[in-house]
């Protein structure tokens, strides 16, 4: 199929489409109305479990069983990646660390962003349940925060940081260990996954049930989950041309 | 007027679908994906908006809805970690067959 009849097929498909979604458009309920019955139901809730982000509270409690099948998925990716990315034997010989000439400001810019990124990722995480943010939010962060190292341009510095079995045993952990966490409310005469823990005071670090324990494990297999990523890709860039199998 | 925020959403989704069918390159492939994927972003947080309502964090006046607001969220997670299992498999097609362009993939080899 050539480009041409390929792309007037797909314009015939997209032209119905924008048809069928202008259709459901006109139908729905006006933009920017006050009627939102998923969040009436949500905010009891919330007050009731002391979360005051109620994003957290229907990530980590109310949807929590999703949010355990959104964490398999991430896994499921990372493990993905990890075995597409291997590199060969010859590749594995030729992988060298260039030292590549790095500015001077950029260096000084990245240690000095280094501490606070890495604060405010431990921040976003701990405080999910309080104000914007959780563990998927804080999680990326932190990686964020590690990486500033490579564009520091210390490679080795990066590489002797970087315990890649440690953050693949901590990926697993956060998962394993979120299951866990529903299993011992299953234990404890509740629903898997249910709001087992004392709530607490609406506002305190520590309040709202289970809500920052799942934020906090999400956060740990998210950390290390993207760093295993980030760091399969990494290592392909430094395959020395030439070397392909 | 009204009906903006779902046209930009039914836009992103379209242009996304007809920049994959168009694709000379995989990463652009895997980019237009993301692009489309964009367009659900746009329409859940529109469906949960409303006016002079703030941030789903208690304790708040009128909020919007944050249902559709975590599920953007996960949206986004799941779109961020398939677009790296995507260029994963770029780099190993780029790899195996010496090309990044679809077309040139006719035979796919063992």
């Amino acid at each position: 199929m050539t480009l041409r009849v390929r792309t007037a097929v797909c314009l015939l498909g997209a032209a119905g489409v924008a048809v069928l979604l202008a259709l459901a458009f006109f139908k729905m309920p006006s933009f920017g109305g006050d009627w939102h019955p998923y969040r009436d139901l949500v905010r009891p809730i919330g007050a009731l479990h002391a979360t005051p982000n109620l994003i957290s509270s229907v990530n980590f409690d109310i949807r929590a069983l999703d949010t355990l099948g959104e964490e398999s998925i991430v896994a499921a990716s990372v493990v993905g990646v990890l075995s597409l990315l291997q590199p060969s034997k010859e590749e594995r010989k030729s992988i060298e660390p260039a030292e590549r000439p790095v500015a001077s400001a950029v260096k000084l810019a990245g240690y000095l962003m280094l501490p606070v990124t890495v604060l405010l990722g431990l921040d976003v995480v701990l405080h999910g349940h309080l104000t914007p943010g959780g563990g998927f939010q804080g999680g990326v962060v932190l990686v964020t925060g590690w990486h500033l190292l490579y564009i520091s341009g210390s490679y080795p510095a990066l590489a002797r940081l970087r315990p890649i079995d440690w953050c693949e045993y901590a990926e697993a952990a956060g998962i394993g260990l979120y299951a866990v966490t529903g299993i011992l409310g299953l234990g404890l005469g509740t629903e898997f996954l249910a709001n087992f823990l004392p709530t607490g005071q609406a506002g305190a670090l520590i309040s709202a049930g289970i809500v920052p324990v799942l934020s906090i494990l999400v956060g740990i297999a998210v950390a290390g989950g993207f760093l295993v990523l980030l760091a399969q890709f990494l290592e392909q860039s430094l395959i020395r041309e030439g070397s392909d199998s | 007027m009204t009906y903006a925020c779902y046209g930009v959403a039914a836009w992103l989704l379209l242009i996304g679908c007809v920049a994959m069918v168009r694709s000379r390159n995989l990463v652009h492939t895997v980019v237009s994906l993301s692009v489309a994927q964009a367009g659900t972003y746009v329409l859940l947080l529109g469906v949960g908006y409303q006016r002079g309502a703030v941030a789903p964090i208690e304790p708040a006046g009128p909020v919007v809805d944050p249902v559709v607001q975590a599920m953007t969220l996960t949206d986004i997670v799941v779109s961020a970690t398939i677009t790296a299992l995507l260029l994963a498999v770029s780099v190993q097609i780029a790899k195996r067959h010496g090309t990044v362009v679809p077309d040139e993939l006719h035979e796919l080899r063992g």
